[in-house]
């Protein structure tokens, strides 16, 4: 693997799905996935998972999952680069399971910690009627696939309504990608520091 | 004006006097006036003219004759006055003046008593006229009071003797009135003061008084406010009655007279024309062209203002004014408008003759217009209708001109709740703690470590005044005088006159030593440019080197001056309070210094001499060219003039000239240029050196300032002195260091000195760590404790090569712009002062000085520059370029060009060797070396080169991009390549050959794969279509409907509701569970494994049983059945039991099912007998191509699921008999038996497939016997004979169930072909197809079809009788049925290509049958079409039936109806059934089609058994074209006729040949472990029985050839079969072979034969037949 001329790079992805902020809702749980293009692959790791079930603490208004996410993907090509998907459910008034919030982003591509925080929406229904009904017999519109959150296409065509945040937390690892040319980190960025002026006459 | 009602003496005092003015005016006037008459005469003679002639027009009504006829007198007594304009009476006049002037505008206002008569145009103005004497009035006015009275007798015969009467005493008063209105004018003379404002005892009078007063304005254009309120609130009545007009007055003058103020009641005619008289006379000051608006009565205010009114009267008091309402709804009808709200046709709102033109229609986008109310928008167009430009409000389709509707739909804001007391918890502000804003940006872009620290270092050295508010005014001689010496220093320092002087000298030397060089020669032929060059150069030169010299010299006199100056203030005041002292040294000697003078002026001199001369030289030149031109202007003028003499003599003079001087103007004659004056140039030059220049002899001054001078002590000073520096002593300074707008640190804080100068010298060592954007430096003054900023400086932060130690201080230059003064002798700042005793010659002084700083980056400990790397993007702003920037430096900055530079450079002639230029020199040569060529043109996007990623060419030739290009284009090949390597290198050119291949396959026709040429181009023509087809979906699929990415439940019906509701009563565990529908998946989410195909075989029937085949043939082989009886039901003919011939024991047969799905192949246990049951699940595994599961890819699918039928055979191959008793050694053969074939296609679009199969057996089936054996197995199968051939029952589907891709065809219609039918059959077509899906959801209904070239069409077009070939026809000419046999037999060897496959399931594409049998390619359409019109034309009554069959599912069949049953037809196999067949695959019928009309069948069962045909009832069949909507005639798109190509018998020969080969080469390829032996003299054999076959159509001619064969070959073990398919490739022959396992026999002693047979029909179908069999020796 510590060839001069790496023909992929890889991408390393732990964290985890920290906590959702879903003011109304309780009893959650979430899936997530990857999407990415045809130039990646993963190479080990849960491609999908589903959480457990969490409930509100007393006073606290977010859901902690703390579900871990590790996979890591190779690739020969940034395009594509994979997002994660994540769509949460929960019970509703009449105990159906049904779909709080779909919400997606980009797997930072830039080593380190990252944190993130994702807004999740849900489909509208197209009536008002069809919003009863939905709402009456626990079927509320959803995604055919969670996965088109990720994409553009065909979003046009949908409404939808925010629901929440997702905190998401990462931390990304990358091999190779300099060999293959790509800079993901630059180097301005990497400078910290704290203004301070000392003066001496 | 009217209102303003002073005391009335005052206004009688005012009219009078103006009355005297104007007749003094109109005296003056009156001569001049007789001058201007006869002009003005002639104009109004015009007028008159047609104001007379309009005279008999109008009869009609009283008033407007009468009205007209007063106009036409008029004119008249007009005419007469001009002439009798003789005595004058100015004063009167000019009273009736006024109140003419005022009639006329009361005329105006009311129109009720006095129509307008005015009409602007008609009548220009009037020539001005006196009236006439009294005299001549009376006798005029008595003549047309007769005139008069003959008009208004037509009108008002009551009134004519009053009229009469009236003159008389009109006239009397008329003359009474002077004294009259003298007397009045007196006793009011308040009335004067507003000219006219005495008649506004009422107040439309005193409306028209204002307006009178406000005439002039009003001539000029301008409407006052009075006149367009008027406008708007008069009721233009045109034309009152006349009649009611004299009542009125009537009324009125008996008001009048009732008021007892001794008006007369003249109500006459006669005194309105006296007052136009008198008006005519008033245009001297009025506007000439209010003549017309004449009022026609005006009898009461006249009387009014004779008779002497007392101001009670002006302010009547009176009833108001009723008017009835029904009046007032005239009078407002006659000014107000209501628009209509009825729509305005489209004719008035156009142009004539002009069509609407609508843009929309024409292809153009228009914006949505904003909604407006029909009935608004047809008031607003009336309303503008009405308007004079109503129509440019129109646009060209006849609608308002609007812009489209700006109103978003939908409000971009959220809305905001009112959130009072209970906030949402979760909208609940979070105490957070504040964070560092953590400075991103400004970080020092590139610093490695953060640990890295920058500092800058700033030296504050110290500050010098320039000018100080406490400055004495010796401080201000003092610094002048310093700055001017400096100036002197610095001047000293460059010595640019010495330089200028050199390079003069150096340059006469040159063109000196030209001269000689070039003595010899004309020197001017050989460098003249070079010459001139020169001596410009010294020109140049000369007059930069005067101008310098002038200024050393002005310098050094100012120097001198204000040193003088100086010295006499000291004198003056008495102290000194600078320490400057000025020594002026003198240098130089006389003799040397002479001579260089003398040479110096007379080498000027010969300069300026040669100068004038070469500008004489030019002068003349150019006056020799001009004057030649003049000359040659002369000449022609000249000749011009003979010319024109001759042609016209007669003419004057001057008009000749000024014909002249239009033909061309006289050019100047040139003056030649003076000879320049030598003797004056001397003089000249002389002059200019003692202005400018040191005297010869004259010592050099060179001034020395020092200051060395002693300071008067404070104590021998004036008082105000003495204040002046005690307060200079209190003063102190102190500089704050500010670092990105921040205070970073201060000086101390220093006194200032007498001197004016502060010494800080202070370092600040600043450590940095965000970018430097600006160091500024702040002056502060403190007096005591208060401080105040003087101000501030700011400092370029320096380059990064800017390093502590050898940063050089700069002065920056400040000024402040404060106002001081001082009551002592402090000159303060801002204000004036002055150095005169007399306070003359006073300046202004700022506060202002320099301030010495550094600021530079430090140096380490270890000598390494604490600067942060220079290329920064940010800091070019600020960093001190300047000093770097060599062309900053001399100033030309800005110029980043370098070809301006360059240009600069050439131009401006830098010198090179002058070292203020050595840097840009270098630069230049650089640049021009260099070769940078600055593009000439301008370029839009200057940095889309930058974001370029790939120059194109680049971009073409790598392989990786390439490949990645055609991936996101979707390129089948590359679609879901996966993982694009990386690197160039690892791309390899393999990847792109099957791509290409394809690319040139459609120039080049691969004749090898599909033999037939002409195949081979009907096949790229096909994959063309498909392929622009294919390019449409692809538009077509990546438009999104809802349902593709929301999954909503649907809004659920009453009847679901309802059924819902029942099915909770349901028993929870039903005995007779009904199948319920399985959940479906979506085919994204899918890979490879999760699809399963699963194929149950439940069982077969008659599935034909092995023959002995060492048998004898028994008698009745031939089969009893006659094949002449198609059409009648089939009888079951028995044959003689022959199953008692197979050895006892043994099963007839031991059949087994394999199903063969991609490759994969399963089968099922074996089962024995010929109705054997299985009832086994086979589960086969699915994967999609290239891994693509969405739903476009699988429809694309075009595998088949092969069901294969076997008989098992066991050989006992035990050799020694003596093991037989405990081993079984035996060899399992299987024999193909038949097949189905079911596309994948079909089971993912109908998602089951579910029902009892025919299988496709061959005709022939070597060693096995298809009769079925009744007797063994009793009635049970007397109820199946009625249909031959062996049947699989089966139930096919696919786990998990997917979604079959039926939206993409949703889509599709979405996404509208174009088409050619008329829009309303479009909709019609559609509503009718809702209409039908709507009702009966499983039953299609098909009205349009796309054709070949993407085009809906009406499906009725496709229907038409079309000849069959002739060569059919004949085959059977009496026999109808035969006949229709053989036709439908043609169409089905037309080879089926299902186009939901090959157009993955974009839609159907339909080809008219001329097309279908050019490409011998179609599906069951094309061929259900051609079959029926084959029909049609042999007479028989046809229909095309759209329904559902097994295993195809939506298909197309054929009805045809002959002696009175209906025979439905499979065109694809050519078969036909009955209705009441059971066995018949058609299930379900959705429509009928003929050539006229579409019927959908709405009766309540669908399957063909159960249902009428006729068309004719409505109740069963809803037709499309109905009363409602009759058939609009659609012509059809198939041909008249079809022309058919008789195919060549050699062809057919030689491609019989090639299949016969190949397959052989195939069999022995799947062979490859065994030696494939062939049996030639079977094969011989076999080849003679494919004709018969054919001909006999593959029926029934088994048991004949097959004793034929027995007979020859009885030592054998025959199995073997007939093939029979349709031509279209070799392959599929191939692979029909292949699956039927023949070659898979591995007996030893094993030989085959294969027999070949193509029968051409004509138009190139081609029937193949295959004859295979295995041998095997029964020894």
């Amino acid at each position: 693997m510590t060839s001069n001329n790496p023909a992929v790079f890889l991408l390393m992805v732990n964290g985890q799905i920290e906590a959702a902020d879903f003011p109304e809702y309780d009893d959650l749980y979430c899936k997530y996935c990857f999407v990415y293009g045809h130039d990646w692959a993963p190479t080990s790791g849960l491609e999908e998972g589903i959480s457990q079930i969490t409930s509100k603490g007393r006073g606290s208004q977010s859901l902690v999952w703390n579900f871990p996410l590790d996979i890591t993907f190779k690739s020969t090509n940034p395009f594509g680069w994979p997002q994660i998907v994540v769509s949460v459910y929960g019970p509703d008034t009449f105990g159906n399971d049904v779909v709080r919030g779909y919400g997606a982003v980009h797997i930072p591509f830039t080593p380190g910690k990252h944190t993130k925080t994702i807004p999740m929406f849900v489909p509208e229904s197209t009536s008002r009627l069809q919003k009863f009904t939905s709402w009456l017999m626990g079927r509320r519109p959803e995604f055919t696939d969670p996965k088109v959150v990720a994409q553009g296409e065909g979003r046009e065509v949908t409404r939808v309504r925010s629901q929440g945040f997702v905190t998401l937390q990462f931390n990304i690892v990358t091999k190779d990608m300099k060999k293959l040319g790509y800079e993901t980190t630059s180097e301005h960025s990497a400078a910290t520091g704290l203004t301070r002026t000392s003066q001496q006459l | 004006m009217a209102t303003k009602m002073s005391s009335p003496s005052d206004v009688r005092e005012k009219i009078r006097k103006k009355r005297r003015e104007l007749q003094e005016s109109l005296g003056r006037v009156r001569d001049d006036k007789q001058a201007l008459v006869p002009s003005d005469w002639d104009l109004s003679k015009e007028n008159d003219h047609t104001a007379v002639e309009e005279l008999p027009g109008g009869e009609e009504d009283p008033g407007e004759t009468l009205r007209r006829s007063v106009m036409a007198k008029r004119m008249k007594k007009k005419k007469k006055l001009l002439k009798e304009m003789t005595v004058e009476s100015p004063p009167d006049e000019e009273e009736v003046t006024a109140v003419q002037e005022m009639r006329e505008e009361q005329d105006r206002g009311d129109e009720v008593e006095s129509p307008p008569a005015r009409s602007p145009r008609d009548l220009p103005p009037r020539p001005v006229m006196r009236p006439g004497s009294s005299q001549s009035e009376t006798t005029m006015r008595l003549r047309m009071t007769e005139k008069l009275r003959a008009a208004k007798s037509k009108a008002a015969s009551l009134l004519e003797q009053e009229s009469i009467i009236e003159p008389a005493s009109r006239l009397q008063s008329l003359r009474d009135r002077d004294t009259l209105t003298r007397f009045d004018r007196d006793t009011d003379p308040d009335l004067q003061a507003d000219e006219d404002s005495s008649f506004a005892a009422r107040l439309k009078f005193r409306d028209a008084a204002r307006r009178a007063a406000k005439d002039k304005r009003a001539e000029a254009g301008l409407p006052t406010a009075e006149e367009a309120y008027n406008f708007f609130t008069f009721n233009f009545d045109p034309e009152p009655q006349q009649q009611r007009r004299k009542k009125k007055r009537q009324s009125r003058r008996r008001e009048a007279e009732e008021d007892g103020e001794g008006e007369s009641g003249e109500e006459d005619e006669e005194g309105e024309e006296e007052a136009e008289l008198e008006r005519e006379h008033e245009g001297e000051e009025e506007s000439e062209a209010r003549d017309e608006d004449a009022p026609l009565v005006r009898d009461e205010e006249e009387d009014l203002f004779i008779i002497d009114q007392s101001a009670q009267d002006f302010m009547e008091v009176r009833r108001a004014e009723y008017i009835g309402y029904s009046r007032r709804l005239q009078r407002e009808r006659e000014t107000l408008f209501v628009p209509s709200m009825r729509p305005v046709p489209a004719s008035s709102k156009l142009p004539e003759n002009v069509r609407p033109r609508y843009l929309e229609e024409e292809g153009l986008y228009v914006g949505e217009r904003p909604h407006v109310c029909l009935t608004n928008q047809n008031i607003l167009e009336n309303r503008i209708l009405k308007q004079a430009e109503g129509r440019k409000w129109f646009g060209d389709d006849g609608c308002i001109i609007a812009l489209p509707d700006p109103i978003k739909e939908s409000s971009s804001r959220p809305p905001l709740f009112h959130l009072e007391d209970e906030l949402d918890p979760a909208l609940q502000a979070v105490y957070r703690k504040a964070l560092k804003t953590k400075h991103v940006n400004l970080y020092i872009a590139g610093m490695g470590d953060p640990q890295a620290d920058y500092q800058l270092d700033v030296d504050v050295s110290g500050l010098i005044f320039s000018h100080h508010p406490l400055f004495s005014r010796e401080h201000v001689l003092a610094a002048r005088l310093a700055q001017l010496y400096d100036q002197h220093l610095t001047r000293q320092h460059k010595n640019l006159t010495l330089l200028l002087t050199d390079k003069l000298n150096s340059l006469r030397n040159t063109i000196q030593n030209m001269l000689e060089l070039h003595r010899g020669e004309a020197l001017s032929q050989v460098t003249p440019a070079e010459d001139s060059e020169y001596k410009h150069e010294v020109r140049h030169t000369r007059q930069l080197r005067d101008v310098e010299q002038e200024k050393d010299r002005a310098l050094l006199k100012s120097i001198i001056r204000v040193w003088k100056e100086l010295k006499a203030l000291r004198d003056f005041q008495r102290f000194t309070n600078t320490p400057f002292k000025l020594f002026i040294r003198r240098e130089g000697d006389g003799e040397q210094d002479e001579q260089e003078f003398e040479n110096d002026i007379m080498a000027e001199v010969s300069e300026l001499e040669a100068e004038a001369e070469e500008d004489y030289q030019r002068k003349m030149s150019e006056y020799r060219r001009q004057h030649e031109e003049w000359k040659s202007w002369k000449r022609k003028q000249k000749a011009l003039k003979k010319k024109q003499k001759k042609k016209r003599q007669q003419e004057e003079e001057e008009e000749d000239e000024e014909r002249e001087e239009e033909l061309g103007e006289e050019p100047e004659k040139p003056e030649p240029p003076e000879k320049p004056d030598t003797g004056d140039l001397e003089e000249q030059v002389r002059e200019k050196a003692a202005r400018i220049r040191r005297k010869p002899g004259e010592p050099v001054l060179i001034p020395e300032l020092t200051v060395s001078g002693p300071i008067t002590p404070n104590e021998q000073c004036p008082r105000a002195e003495f204040a002046r520096r005690e307060d200079v002593a209190k003063r102190a300074l102190f500089i704050k260091v500010l670092y990105n707008d921040k205070e970073v640190s201060r000086t101390d804080s220093r006194t200032l000195n007498m001197d004016f100068r502060v010494h800080f010298g202070q370092i600040f060592n600043l450590k940095i760590v965000n970018w430097p954007e600006s160091i500024k430096l702040q002056v502060f003054e403190s007096v005591g404790s208060s401080t105040s900023q003087l101000t501030e400086v700011c400092v370029p932060v320096p380059e990064s090569s800017v390093l502590t130690g050898s940063a050089p201080f700069e002065e920056m230059e400040f000024s402040s712009n404060q106002r001081v003064t001082f009551n002592h002798e402090g000159v303060g700042s801002g204000v004036p002062f002055s150095f005169e005793a007399d306070g003359t010659n006073t300046q202004t002084l700022l506060t202002s000085g320099k301030l010495s700083c550094c600021v530079s980056w430090a140096v380490g400990e270890d000598d390494v520059p604490l600067a942060p790397p220079s290329s920064q993007p940010g800091g070019g702003m600020y960093s001190g370029h300047r000093q770097m920037d060599a062309i900053a430096c001399i100033g030309a900055s800005g110029l980043n060009d370098m070809k301006k530079l360059g240009k600069w450079a050439a131009e401006s002639r830098l010198d090179p060797n002058d070292p203020n230029n050595a840097s840009i020199m270098q630069l230049l040569s650089v640049v021009s070396s260099g070769d940078v060529a600055v593009p000439e043109y301008f370029r839009l996007e200057q940095l889309q080169e930058e974001f370029n990623f790939l120059s194109d060419e680049e971009l073409q030739r790598s392989r990786r991009f390439r490949l990645l290009r055609l991936r996101s284009q979707e390129v089948p090949e590359f679609r879901h390549f996966k993982c694009v390597p990386s690197m160039e290198r690892e791309v390899s050119e393999k990847v792109f050959q099957d791509y290409e291949k394809r690319l040139k396959e459609g120039e080049i026709i691969d004749t090898k794969e599909h033999i037939d040429a002409h195949r081979a181009l009907v096949a790229k023509y096909l994959q063309r279509v498909r392929e622009s087809v294919i390019n449409r979906f692809l538009i077509a699929k990546h438009h999104f409907i809802l349902s593709d990415v929301v999954s909503e439940d649907e809004v659920p019906s009453i009847g679901v509701l309802g059924w819902n509701l029942f099915k909770l009563a349901e028993p929870k565990r039903p005995l007779k569970p009904c199948r319920k529908e399985r959940k479906k998946v979506t085919a994204q989410n899918l890979s490879d494994g999760d699809i399963k195909l699963l194929v149950n075989i439940v069982r077969g029937y008659d599935i034909p049983i092995r023959r002995p085949y060492a048998s004898k043939p028994p008698a009745s082989a031939k089969s009893g059945r006659s094949f002449t009886e198609p059409f009648t039901a089939p009888v079951s003919s028995q044959t003689p039991q022959q199953g008692s011939e197979w050895p006892f024991g043994q099963p007839l047969v031991r059949p087994f099912v394999e199903v063969s799905f991609q490759r994969s192949v399963l089968q099922t246990s074996t089962a024995e007998g010929p109705n054997p049951c299985w009832n086994e699940e086979i589960v086969l595994p699915f994967s999609a191509p290239n891994g693509d599961y969405s739903s476009t890819s699988l429809q694309s699918v075009r595998d088949e699921v092969f069901i294969n039928i076997f008989d098992e055979l066991l050989y006992d191959v035990v050799e020694d008999e003596r093991e037989r008793g405990n081993t079984i050694h035996t060899r399992i053969e299987r024999h193909w038996l038949g097949s189905i074939k079911i596309p994948f296609s079909t089971i993912y679009l109908q998602s089951r497939i579910d029902g009892t199969f025919k299988v496709s057996t061959p005709p022939v089936l070597l060693g096995y016997s298809k009769e079925r054996s009744l007797g063994s197995e009793g009635g049970y199968d007397a109820v199946r004979s009625l249909s031959e051939g062996t049947f699989l029952s089966l139930f096919i589907t696919i786990e998990p169930q997917l979604v079959p891709g039926d939206t993409v065809r949703e889509k599709m219609k979405e996404a509208k072909f174009d088409s050619q039918e008329g829009e309303r059959l479009l909709i019609a077509s559609e509503v009718f197809e809702k209409e039908a899906s709507g009702r009966f959801p499983e039953r299609p209904c098909l009205t349009t079809v796309i054709d070949i070239n993407g085009k809906t069409v009406f499906v009725t077009r496709f229907i038409r009788p079309l000849n069959p070939p002739q060569e059919l026809l004949d085959a059977f000419p009496n026999s109808p049925q035969e006949t229709a046999e053989v036709v439908a037999r043609y169409v089905s060897l037309v080879p089926s290509l299902p186009d939901s496959v090959s157009f993955a399931g974009v839609c159907d594409l339909w080809s008219t049958c001329d097309q279908f049998l050019t490409l011998l390619a179609g599906d069951e359409e094309e061929h259900a079409v051609l079959l029926c019109n084959y029909f049609l034309s042999m007479g028989k009554r046809a229909w095309l039936i759209i329904g559902i069959a097994i295993p195809e599912g939506p298909t197309a069949y054929v009805l045809t109806y002959e002696q009175n049953r209906y025979l439905i037809w499979n065109p694809s196999t050519g078969q036909h059934y009955g209705q009441y067949d059971t066995f018949c695959p058609l299930q379900t019928i959705g429509c009928l089609i003929s050539s006229d009309n579409v019927w959908f069948n709405i009766q309540p069962y669908a399957a063909p058994v159960r249902m009428s045909f006729d068309v004719s009832k409505p109740n069963l069949w809803k037709a499309f074209f109905s009363r409602a909507f009759p058939d609009p005639g659609l012509s059809s798109v198939q041909p008249e006729g079809l022309v058919y190509r008789h195919t060549d018998r050699a062809v057919a020969v030689e491609l019989q040949d090639r299949i016969e080969k190949v397959l052989r080469e195939k069999i022995m390829e799947w062979r490859p472990r065994h030696p494939t032996r062939w049996n030639r003299y079977c094969i011989s054999t076999l080849r003679q029985f494919l004709p018969k076959l054919e001909l006999s159509g593959g029926r029934e001619v088994a048991e004949e050839h097959r004793l034929e064969l027995q007979s020859l070959l009885g030592e054998y073990r025959i199995s073997g079969f007939p093939l029979h398919l349709p031509f279209s490739e070799i392959r599929p022959i191939i692979e029909a072979v292949h699956s039927t396992g023949v070659h898979k026999v591995e007996a030893p002693n094993v030989e085959f034969a294969l027999a070949v047979y193509v029968h051409p029909y004509p138009g190139n179908v081609l029937s193949v037949w295959v004859y295979i069999a295995s041998l095997v020796s029964a020894h």
